[in-house]
Parts: structure tokens; C-alpha cells; sequence
């Protein structure tokens, strides 16, 4: 057989049948489900008097609506979410289908939970109604996001009418310079391919930078991927990815396993449609200045449009997020900090925000907020005494959900609020009408909130 | 759609590159377990203003405009959330084609699935609708045929491409569950051959919550975590 990509070669073994040139039937190892892309899933298969195919292939979670304040239990007032929250365990008992539901201990983001319990096994194929569903390609696995009708599909058939993708190869050699993160790296990444730079690919990383990544790093690296429009993203398993999955899957026969995910990678001379290449040692904080995540500049950079006049895009941005040409933003109030979602709510993030807050106070007049990715990540950070950091700081120590990432429950930042947030999209209106947003690393959110100005993290002296 | 040939009327104009989805349907609007009502949420904040009133100069809000049945955006439309709602919201609007230079994929994939035909056209053919759109008083007519594949205009015309399969969901709305049903044997047959060369991957979702159950959630996953510390 001729030379093949990691990405070919999880397609190839998924392939059921092959319906025409571009398409073939993918079979879907792991399928995840939230509550408000599935709904109407699970209506049309009933509608159509259909039933689940492999239910054992399936997990749901309520993650998106959930309130985050810290009460136990945790009730969603909001009367037309509380339904959809029913409805889903509704659905999920109906179907056989597991579902950590609203108030199950472990319940968290759907990308969050899955690998952090060892579901997410290298050369898998992982589908979701959710977009950031590439995160998984941190452990080799072939994830993205589908549509609600693509969902009811997948439940009918455990299959995906799939239109294979173009392949695309970005190598980042040197390594991260400190007070930089995976964060950093792929906004980086995104500002300089542009937002719509691998929209039809599947983008496989490789190189020294991010094989020196622990896999939660990779995981924030694949999660954005999809906001340069990637199909999926991938990392070749390396050890670190497969100690990572063997430690949280104890089931698995790790011989057999081991000898299946080492082959899991590109031969030598696999072509790519297009290449790119990365040198992290000159990587600075980055900061997103705009509305759109390739709207992003190093912290010691300035917005655009300084020599003669902006483009349209680029003017419209600037004025929603009431900024001019050619500044520094460093210095900016912010209000807002919010440290959390499933780019930037796992333990290794909680740690580095923790690190820059000990001994520190959220700044006056700014309200700071940390949400774990998961109920496991919230005991793990209380176990070890971050919660206790961030609440002494006075950060609002709050439940696992999505939050203020999409602000679909009570976490909403009001209109011309400026958020310094961990998240993965500064959309207008993202986190609230009228809200702005200006993404970065957990550290820089931090220094964020301690500083009540949009910082660079490498400036603040570390306390003992 | 079924049986759809030609889809014809009143063009808008949104000339914003990365219109997400977020834009196209805010949260606010997902909160439903039907399809239902999402005409209402359609480019909520560009319609409204933070009252809830009308903004009388967006086009969609214009009475020339009431009947648009297309619309013409910029590059990326539909790029971000993966959420269906965005098709819905603009198909229960009345549009049944979107020009652009191109779209954000699940959006693509979602408007095949939806027979709601995503056009995509090269730049500077979607610059020049926008240009004769701006230079003509009255609302710009366009016509799309499927047939022949073109977009036409009183001023110009352009061919497009459809991969065949997209073509024919369009025209005769194909039951595409109900087709790859037709597969189940195979689709098992598969199943069978992938799990027996990869049993960790049978019934994962199901074997991973039981796990989870059965040794105690909270005190399984500080292990957990313990393991892979080490
Ligand atoms: S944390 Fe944000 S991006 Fe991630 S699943 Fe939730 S809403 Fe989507």
C-alpha cells in the first residue's frame, strides 16, 4: 500500500463502505451528546419510529445550560433548560444510553469528562454536536463536530456519512519560552494561518514544541484548532499520550493496545496538500484584540490598521471592541476575568492561574471567576488547595459547566464589559451582548485579575 | 425542496466575513427540545438593537427587503458552533440559498442536510453581486438554477459547483438515515471485525460509566488522577 497519513489511516480503518469519490461511511467509535444539540435528534428518530443502533457507543452530559453557582444540588431554574436537561436523561434512559447528568459528581464539559476517564483511546474516531470535538486529536484520535441531523444519524447507524478531508501539516520545532503556554502557541498559530486557514483540512501537529506538551497542553492546542476552521486535528501518540490513557483506563489489555496505537502515525513520506512550519522559541503571550480568534497579537504588539486605514473586518472589530488602530493593549481595564472551558478548565490550567494569584488579590472592581472543567477537576484543585487560593484571592470559586464560555446559563457578562478570558472565541456577543472578549492562557487571565489591566504575565515578579 | 429547480427572489446583502453562528443564532434561542420559533432569533443583534427594537437600517429589517429569500454574505459564513439552529432559524426565515465565498464546514454540512443550498462562489464573483446589489435602487433579484448549475442576475451570471450527492438531497430531499439503514449488515459485520482486532473499543461509552459506578465516582477518579501522576 502506498504511503499514508495518521489521519488516512484512522479514516481507512473506520471505513464501511465507500459511497463515491469524496464519501465514505465512517464508522463512529465514541459518540458524545449534550443536551441542546441532541434534542431534536432523538425527536426525528422517534418521529421515524427508529432506535439506537449501539447505545454502548454513546454518552451524554448536560454541560452547556447547567448553573455554576456553588450550591448543592444544583437546580436550573430557567424553566425551557430544566426541560432540556430532563429531556436528555429522558432520552438517555430510553435509548440505554450513560449520562452524567446534573448532578453527578463527575459531570462536567463533554470534552473535559471523556478523556479525563479514559473513554478517548488513541486512533479512535469521536463525533459530537459540539465543535470543539477535534480537542481529542491530543491522544490520536480522530474527533469533530456534526450538525443535529448528523447526530440522529449517528444514533440510527453508528455511522457518518463522512466527506473525507485535505491534509495539512504544521511542525512546531524550538521550544516554549517561559510564561508561554499551548494557549499562546495556537492563537499564534491561528492569527497566522487566519481563521478560515484550515477550513477543509485535518491538521496533524508534529515536531519538537509539541511533542514536549503534556497532553492536557495538547489538548487546548487541538481544541482550537477548529477555530481555523480544521475538520480535526491530530497528534501522533507518543508515551506521554499513552501512559496518559492506560493510567485512566484500566480495562484495556495494554500489550495489545500499545503494539495497535504505536503504528498510529504518518509514514515518512506521506504528502500533505499543504505544510506550515513553527518556531516556538520566539512565541510571546498573545492576546486577541478582536472578534474574530486569528484577531489576536503578541502582548507586546499593537492592533492593526496603524499604517493608512483598516479594512472594513478589521474596522468593525476594532469598534466593537472599542479599541483604535495601532495601540498597545496592554494596560486595558478589564472587569471580567474567567478562567474555565474546555480549552483552559483542566487541572494543569487551574495550577498556572493559581501560581500567578498566591498571595495576590483580584484587583478592585474586577469580578473573577474560575470554573472547572469537570466535578474531577473541582476536587482534585480543592484536594490540592488551589480552590483555597483562588477563593482567598476573592475569585468566585464555582461549579463545573460551560459558563461564560458560551454564556448560555446565568453567566453573562454585561454590554461593554471587557472579559480577559480563557476561553476559545471572542465572537460579538459570545458572552453576552454586547460583551468583548480578549482570549489568552490561564497565567495571563490571571495576572488579568490581579492587576484589574490586560498584563503581560512575564512582568509580574513571582512571590515566594 | 422536493423537486426543486430553481430558487428565485429578493437578495440581502450581509457583508461581514466569519459571520459565526453565534451571530446567526444566539444562545438565547437554544434553549428548545423542537425546531421550532427560530425564525425570531435570526441575526438577533444585528436586527435588534439592545431594547429589542428593530434597527431600521439593517436590510433584513427594510420593507423593500421583507421577502428575501437569499442571502449573500462574506467568507466563512457559518464558521464556529456546530449548532443545526443557524440552518433552521434561516430556512424558517425564508431563505433558501446563501452565497458566499465559502462556509464554515459543520454549517455546510447542516444546510446539505437541511436542503439548504450553501452556494459557494470565488471572491470576486461574490464582490461583484455585492457591487451591483449596491449600485441598484431597488432590491437586487437573483435566481439560482439547479439544473444548469448557475446564479443569474439582471447584470451578470456565474456557474457553481454542487457535488452530485448535494444536488440530488436538494432536488428530491433523499432519506439519508434510510439509505445508510440499507447498510445495517454490513454496518455490523464492521463493527464485528473492528472490535475483535480492538476490544478496549466495544461499548466504551456504556463500560467507562459502569466502571465509574461501580468503584465510586469520587474515590475512583482521585486514583485515577493519582495514576497518572506517577
Ligand atoms: S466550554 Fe465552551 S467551547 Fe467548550 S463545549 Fe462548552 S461552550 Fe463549547
Amino acid at each position: 500500500m502506498s504511503s499514508r497519513s495518521l489521519y488516512r489511516k484512522i479514516v481507512d480503518a473506520h471505513t464501511v463502505s465507500v459511497l463515491d469519490e469524496q464519501h465514505v461511511l465512517l464508522f463512529c467509535d465514541l459518540h458524545l451528546m449534550n443536551e441542546y444539540t441532541s434534542p431534536q435528534a432523538f425527536a426525528g428518530l422517534r418521529a421515524a419510529g427508529r432506535s439506537v443502533a449501539m447505545p454502548g457507543q454513546n454518552l451524554a452530559t448536560v454541560s452547556h445550560i447547567i448553573p455554576t453557582h456553588a450550591v448543592s444540588p444544583r437546580v436550573i431554574r430557567e424553566p425551557a433548560s430544566s426541560l432540556q436537561a430532563r429531556n436528555l436523561a429522558a432520552n438517555c434512559e430510553r435509548h440505554g444510553i450513560a449520562l452524567f447528568d446534573t448532578n453527578d459528581p463527575l459531570q462536567g464539559i463533554e470534552h473535559v469528562i471523556a478523556p479525563e476517564h479514559g473513554m478517548i483511546r488513541p486512533g479512535m474516531v469521536v463525533m459530537c454536536g459540539d465543535s470543539h470535538t477535534t480537542t481529542y486529536g491530543a491522544l490520536g484520535a480522530l474527533g469533530f463536530g456534526i450538525g443535529t441531523s448528523e447526530v440522529e444519524h449517528v444514533l440510527a447507524t453508528q455511522t457518518l456519512v463522512y466527506r473525507r478531508a485535505q491534509e495539512m501539516r504544521v511542525r512546531v520545532d524550538g521550544s516554549l519560552p517561559q510564561g508561554t503556554t499551548a494557549k499562546d502557541l495556537i492563537l499564534m498559530i491561528i492569527s497566522r494561518i487566519g481563521a478560515q486557514g484550515a477550513r477543509g483540512f485535518v491538521v496533524e501537529f508534529c515536531g519538537d514544541a509539541i511533542l514536549a506538551l503534556s497532553v492536557e497542553a495538547r489538548f487546548t492546542l487541538c481544541n482550537m484548532a477548529v477555530e481555523a476552521g480544521a475538520r480535526g486535528a491530530l497528534i501522533a501518540p507518543d508515551e506521554t499520550a499513552v501512559s496518559y490513557v492506560l493510567a485512566r483506563a484500566p480495562d484495556i489489555d495494554s500489550a495489545a493496545a500499545c503494539a495497535h496505537w504505536m503504528q498510529l502515525r504518518s509514514d515518512h513520506d506521506a504528502s500533505f496538500d499543504r505544510e506550515y512550519s513553527f518556531d516556538a522559541s520566539s512565541l510571546a503571550p498573545q492576546v486577541s484584540w478582536g472578534t474574530s480568534p486569528d484577531q489576536t497579537i503578541p502582548i507586546d504588539g499593537l492592533t492593526p490598521g496603524s499604517v493608512g486605514h483598516p479594512d472594513a473586518g478589521t474596522a468593525r472589530a476594532l469598534d466593537y471592541c472599542g479599541l483604535s488602530p495601532g495601540m498597545s493593549l496592554q494596560g486595558l481595564p478589564v472587569q471580567i476575568v474567567f478562567i474555565g472551558s474546555c480549552t483552559n478548565g483542566r487541572i494543569e490550567d487551574l495550577r498556572a492561574a493559581a501560581a500567578v494569584i498566591r498571595g495576590r488579590r483580584v484587583a478592585h472592581g474586577v469580578r473573577a471567576l474560575v470554573v472547572p472543567g469537570s466535578g474531577a477537576v473541582q476536587k482534585q484543585a480543592e484536594d490540592e488547595g488551589l480552590a483555597r487560593v483562588f477563593v482567598e484571592a476573592g475569585f468566585e470559586w464555582r461549579r463545573p459547566g460551560c459558563s461564560m464560555c458560551l454564556a448560555m446559563n446565568d453567566d453573562l457578562a454585561e454590554p461593554g464589559e471587557r472579559c480577559a478570558s480563557t476561553t476559545n472565541r471572542n465572537f460579538e456577543g459570545r458572552q453576552g451582548r454586547g460583551a468583548i472578549t480578549h482570549l489568552m492562557s490561564p497565567a495571563m487571565a490571571a495576572a488579568a485579575a490581579v492587576t484589574g489591566r490586560i498584563v503581560d504575565v512575564r512582568t509580574l515578579e513571582v512571590l515566594p | 425542496m422536493s423537486g426543486t429547480r430553481t430558487i428565485e427572489g429578493i437578495a440581502a446583502v450581509i457583508d461581514i466575513d466569519n459571520l459565526d453562528t453565534d451571530q446567526i443564532m444566539p444562545k438565547q434561542f437554544l434553549r428548545g427540545i423542537d425546531k421550532s420559533g427560530l425564525d425570531k432569533g435570526l441575526l438577533w443583534d444585528l436586527r435588534f438593537d439592545g431594547a429589542g427594537s428593530p434597527r431600521p437600517d439593517f436590510v433584513l429589517n427594510r420593507p423593500e427587503w421583507a421577502q428575501t429569500r437569499i442571502l449573500i454574505g462574506g467568507a466563512n459564513f457559518g464558521c464556529g458552533s456546530s449548532r443545526e439552529h443557524a440552518v433552521w432559524g434561516l430556512q424558517q426565515f425564508g431563505i433558501g440559498a446563501v452565497i458566499a465565498p465559502g462556509f464554515g464546514e459543520i454549517f455546510q454540512s447542516n444546510a446539505v442536510n437541511n436542503g439548504l443550498l450553501a452556494l459557494a462562489l470565488a471572491p470576486q464573483e461574490v464582490r461583484a453581486l455585492v457591487a451591483e446589489a449596491a449600485r441598484s435602487s431597488a432590491p437586487l433579484r437573483v435566481s439560482v438554477d439547479l439544473g444548469d448549475l448557475t446564479v443569474r442576475t439582471p447584470e451578470s451570471c456565474f456557474a457553481f459547483h454542487l457535488a452530485a450527492r448535494h444536488r440530488q438531497m436538494l432536488q428530491e430531499g433523499i432519506d439519508m438515515i434510510g439509505a445508510t439503514l440499507k447498510l445495517q449488515q454490513e454496518i455490523a459485520a464492521f463493527a464485528e471485525r473492528h472490535w475483535a482486532a480492538r476490544p478496549w473499543l466495544r461499548d466504551v461509552g456504556r463500560r467507562v460509566r459502569q466502571r465509574l459506578d461501580q468503584t465510586g465516582a469520587a474515590a475512583t477518579n482521585d486514583e485515577i488522577i493519582a495514576r497518572s501522576e506517577r
